[in-house]
This record gives structure tokens, C-alpha cells and sequence, in this order.
């Protein structure tokens, strides 16, 4: 029964939370705040990430590919479905969902229990919308950005691996990655990043906003929004995998 | 004028309020008093619509505000100013932005007009020049003037204190009562205090409602409580072995 009533009070949230803003221009000003927020400032940790992924991802390919039929050119054609496909939109969200969804998480529960939200009411402001659209508007806008930078860095990585570790020539690999490439696999895999943003987003806020305690409820609600995200990242790949490419 | 008529509040099975009906008065500091966890919290929850009564009805100048849909609640509240018991300001604005904030939300004032009303606030509570501070830079009793700044930015009709005082050195908790009292006089608002601090009772108590065990127990002014027969508000107001010895014999 527990989960019914999650279900029910996250719709009710939504609601709110998509409601008509009081101010448009303060709403504008907030998603611009969140865009380097939540965006930006997770293009370290996903340009690092990425570019090791795809180096490791390239000599995996090589260390696999000891059939002499397959062409060396295979190993940037893999490299770059890997990518495009789930590294990219998938592995990254996931990640995003540890950085940006328990900071958004512990954000909106600590102004539950230092009675930040209450003072937001209080002024007749809808605390819910005026908390949580600028954030997942501005993820569900940058997300794409983000994880497009990603798969050129994934890429890129694993050129350099490829060609560094003698596993492939700098031209076997471009011509690798250039074989084959179907652009549906681009709006299927942006198309993934702009649910996972909405979920991130989302289901973190919900776990702040309904916090009931002090500062140990804060740090459960974090994990509680890193572990329900993450559970829901990979059910709404696989539907939507399902969806779009079978 | 604020009325409330039979509001009672259960949680679970244990009544909080019951049945309590009062008149807070214009251009007076009207206090709510009482021991912790006697329902001062809840019925000031229940005022401002952060907790909805069971029974009964809240009225801000005859206006039924429990009756209310959500649209027609969030429109008084924008009359209402309200100081928290931990002050609740933004921890990522900086004392201005605070103090603008409801400026920014619900009024056309241009941004001179803004940065003009935000430092007649802050001369106010006296945190002039105190504008680019955050709040972690403050210091207690700051934090409540910088709170209560915030709360008559928007020039409410209607001011709720929750506890102004708690955590506070007395010094600075007779500053927080002064300028509440004046606050009240200059603007002529309707102002609600909660408390159970007895300085601030004798200062600033000029219509008190008692609450024991939910339910309202006595009702006069900072001058009557002195002299009560009632012997639970007696034992509150002489509650310290100190003030048991200013007690007048009976």
C-alpha cells in the first residue's frame, strides 16, 4: 500500500510542480541558475568519465576481436554503438543520478527542516514549482548538451587508446567509426537522456520535499532518491529500447 | 483581526487543540502562551494554512481562510509576514536578496524602488550595511532581525512570530520584542506571537491566550496574568524557584 501512496503523492507533486509560475522571469532566472548548477558543473566528472570509458571500451574491443576474420576497423564501428547506444545516455544518467540527484535531494530536504519551504508558502509562493520546474527544466534542456559532449569524448578516448596501444591505425579507426552509422541511434539514445533527466530530477525532488525529521532523514532521502532513480533509469531503457528500435 | 472559531486538531488519537476560539486584535501584539507541547505550534500551523483544522474556521478580516481553495489561500497569504523559530532565511541569498525576495515575487517596484524598501527594512531591524551578508555569516539574533525584515518587506497586514526569542541571549531577545511591538503600533498589523518566554510576556503581552493541554485556559493582557487565580497559568508564569519567591500570596 506504501507504494500507492508514493505514486499518488509524486502525481500530486507533479502537479504543482507544473502549474502556472507567479513569475515567469524569476522562473527563467532559477532554470539559468540550475543550467550551471546541475549542468556545467557535472562536465568535469562526465568529460573524465567518458573519455576513460572509451579507452578501456576500445581495448576490450581489441583484446576480444582475435578472430582474423573480423576487420581491425570493427573496433571503432563497436566502440562507437557502444557508446552512442548505452555508455553514453544510459551509464552517464546513472552516474548523473549519484552527483545531481542526492544533491537535489539533500538541497530541498534540508529547506523542509530548516523551514525554508514553510517560509515559501507562507508568502504564497508554490514552493513545489518554484523548487523543482527550474531543475527539471534546465536538466531535461542540458542533459542532451551533456551527453552529446560525451559520446565525442568517448570517442575520442578510445581513438587515442586504440591508436596509442597499437591496436588499431588512427585510419582504421575513423574509417570505423564512420561505417555503418545509422543517425536514428542519436535521437533514440537523446531521446533516452531527456526521460532519464526528468526522472533524475524529479524523483529526487519528491524524496526532499516530503522529509519528515532532521539531518539523518536528509542523508536517507539522498540515498533513497540515488537507489528508486537508478531502478527506474534502467526499467525506462528497456521500455523505451523496446519501444523505438524493436 | 484574526478569528478563530472551534478549531480542534487530532493526530492520530491524541487531541493537540480542542475547541479553541479567539479574537487577535489589530495594532496589538497578541500573544500565544503555554508550556512546550501544550498545541501553540499547531494552532499557529493551523492559522496560516500549514496544517489543515479538523473542525472549525480561521477568518483574516472576516474572510473564511480555511474555506478557501488553494489559489484564494496563496493570495492572503501574501499579506501575511512570518518570522520562524530558526529564522528559515535562504541559506543561498545573500541578506538583500532575502529581504527582496517577495518583492521580486509579487510586486512592479523597478529595482531602485526595490533596493530603497529592502534598506529601509534592514535600518528597521538595525542590519543597515549589512546587505551582501549570507546567512551563515550571522549571528543568532541576527538572523531573527533578518527574518523579521523579510517578513515586512511586503508591508503584511498580518505577522506571525514563532518563538522570536528562543535562543537568545536576553539582551538581544528584549531587542527582537521592541521592535515587534513597534512594528505593530507603527504599521498597525495583527500580530501573533508565540511564546514561553516570561520577558517577553511582561514586555510585549498586550492580549495573551493561554493554552494548557490544547485547550485555551485563560485570556487577558501582560498586566491581569500577574494577578491570575488560575493555577496552571500561575505555575507557568512562577515556574523558576526565583520567581516563586515574587509570587504575591493569596
Amino acid at each position: 500500500m506504501q507504494i500507492i501512496l508514493h505514486i499518488g503523492r509524486y502525481f500530486l507533486l507533479m502537479k504543482r510542480v507544473f502549474s502556472k509560475p507567479e513569475r515567469f522571469s524569476i522562473y527563467f532566472r532559477q532554470i539559468i541558475y540550475e543550467i550551471n548548477s546541475l549542468g556545467i558543473g557535472s562536465l568535469g566528472l562526465i568529460a573524465i568519465i567518458s573519455v576513460f570509458m572509451g579507452g578501456v571500451i576500445t581495448i576490450q574491443g581489441a583484446y576480444n576481436f582475435t578472430n582474423p576474420l573480423i576487420p581491425i576497423y570493427a573496433l571503432g564501428l563497436g566502440t562507437r554503438e557502444s557508446i552512442i547506444l548505452e555508455f553514453s545516455p544510459t551509464i552517464v544518467s546513472l552516474i548523473l543520478a549519484g552527483k545531481v540527484g542526492s544533491n537535489i535531494a539533500s538541497e530541498i530536504g534540508t529547506m523542509r527542516i530548516t523551514e525554508q519551504i514553510d517560509a515559501l508558502e507562507i508568502m504564497g509562493i508554490n514552493s513545489a514549482g518554484y523548487l523543482i520546474l527550474p531543475k527539471v527544466a534546465a536538466a531535461m534542456f542540458i542533459n542532451p548538451f551533456l551527453i552529446t559532449i560525451s559520446m565525442f569524448l568517448g570517442i575520442f578516448g578510445g581513438y587515442v587508446m586504440g591508436v596509442a596501444s597499437g591496436a588499431c591505425t588512427s585510419y582504421q579507426y575513423i574509417f570505423g567509426i564512420q561505417t555503418l552509422f545509422v543517425p536514428f541511434n542519436i535521437i533514440y539514445s537523446l531521446t533516452k537522456t531527456i526521460a532519464f533527466a526528468y526522472i533524475i530530477t524529479s524523483v529526487a525532488a519528491y524524496q526532499g520535499y516530503y522529509i519528515k525529521g532532521g539531518a539523518l532523514e536528509v542523508g536517507k532521502a539522498s540515498t533513497r532518491s540515488v537507489v528508486y532513480n537508478s531502478v527506474l533509469i534502467l526499467i525506462t531503457n528497456l521500455v523505451i529500447t523496446k519501444l523505438m528500435l524493436l | 483581526m484574526i478569528e478563530i472559531k472551534n478549531i480542534h486538531k487530532t493526530f492520530g488519537d491524541r487531541k493537540v487543540v480542542e475547541d479553541i476560539s479567539f479574537t487577535f486584535q489589530t495594532g496589538k501584539t497578541n500573544l500565544i502562551i503555554g508550556e512546550s507541547g501544550s498545541g501553540k505550534t499547531t494552532l499557529l500551523k493551523m492559522m496560516v494554512g500549514l496544517i489543515f483544522p479538523d473542525e472549525g474556521n480561521v477568518l483574516y478580516d472576516g474572510r473564511d481562510f480555511t474555506s478557501m481553495d488553494e489559489t484564494a489561500q496563496r493570495d492572503v497569504r501574501k499579506e501575511i509576514g512570518m518570522l520562524f523559530q530558526g529564522g528559515a532565511l535562504f541559506d543561498s541569498l545573500t541578506l538583500e536578496d532575502n529581504v527582496k525576495f517577495p518583492l521580486d515575487m509579487f510586486t512592479r517596484m523597478s529595482e531602485a524602488e526595490k533596493k530603497e524598501r529592502v534598506n529601509f527594512c534592514l535600518n528597521k531591524v538595525q542590519l543597515e550595511n549589512r546587505n551582501k551578508l549570507y546567512p551563515a555569516e550571522l549571528s543568532g539574533g541576527m538572523k531573527k532581525r533578518a527574518a523579521l525584515a523579510r517578513a515586512i518587506a511586503n508591508s503584511p497586514q498580518y505577522l506571525f512570530c514563532d518563538e522570536p526569542n528562543s535562543g537568545l541571549d536576553p539582551k538581544t531577545a528584549l531587542v527582537i520584542d521592541a521592535l515587534i511591538k513597534d512594528l505593530t503600533q507603527e504599521f498597525n498589523i495583527t500580530t501573533v506571537v508565540i511564546t514561553h518566554d516570561m520577558n517577553s510576556v511582561m514586555e510585549i503581552g498586550q492580549h495573551i491566550l493561554y493554552i494548557y493541554k490544547g485547550k485555551k485556559w485563560w485570556d487577558g493582557n501582560n498586566t491581569q496574568i500577574l494577578n491570575t487565580t488560575n493555577k496552571e497559568l500561575l505555575d507557568f508564569v512562577y515556574a523558576s524557584e526565583f520567581l516563586k519567591q515574587l509570587r504575591p500570596k493569596s
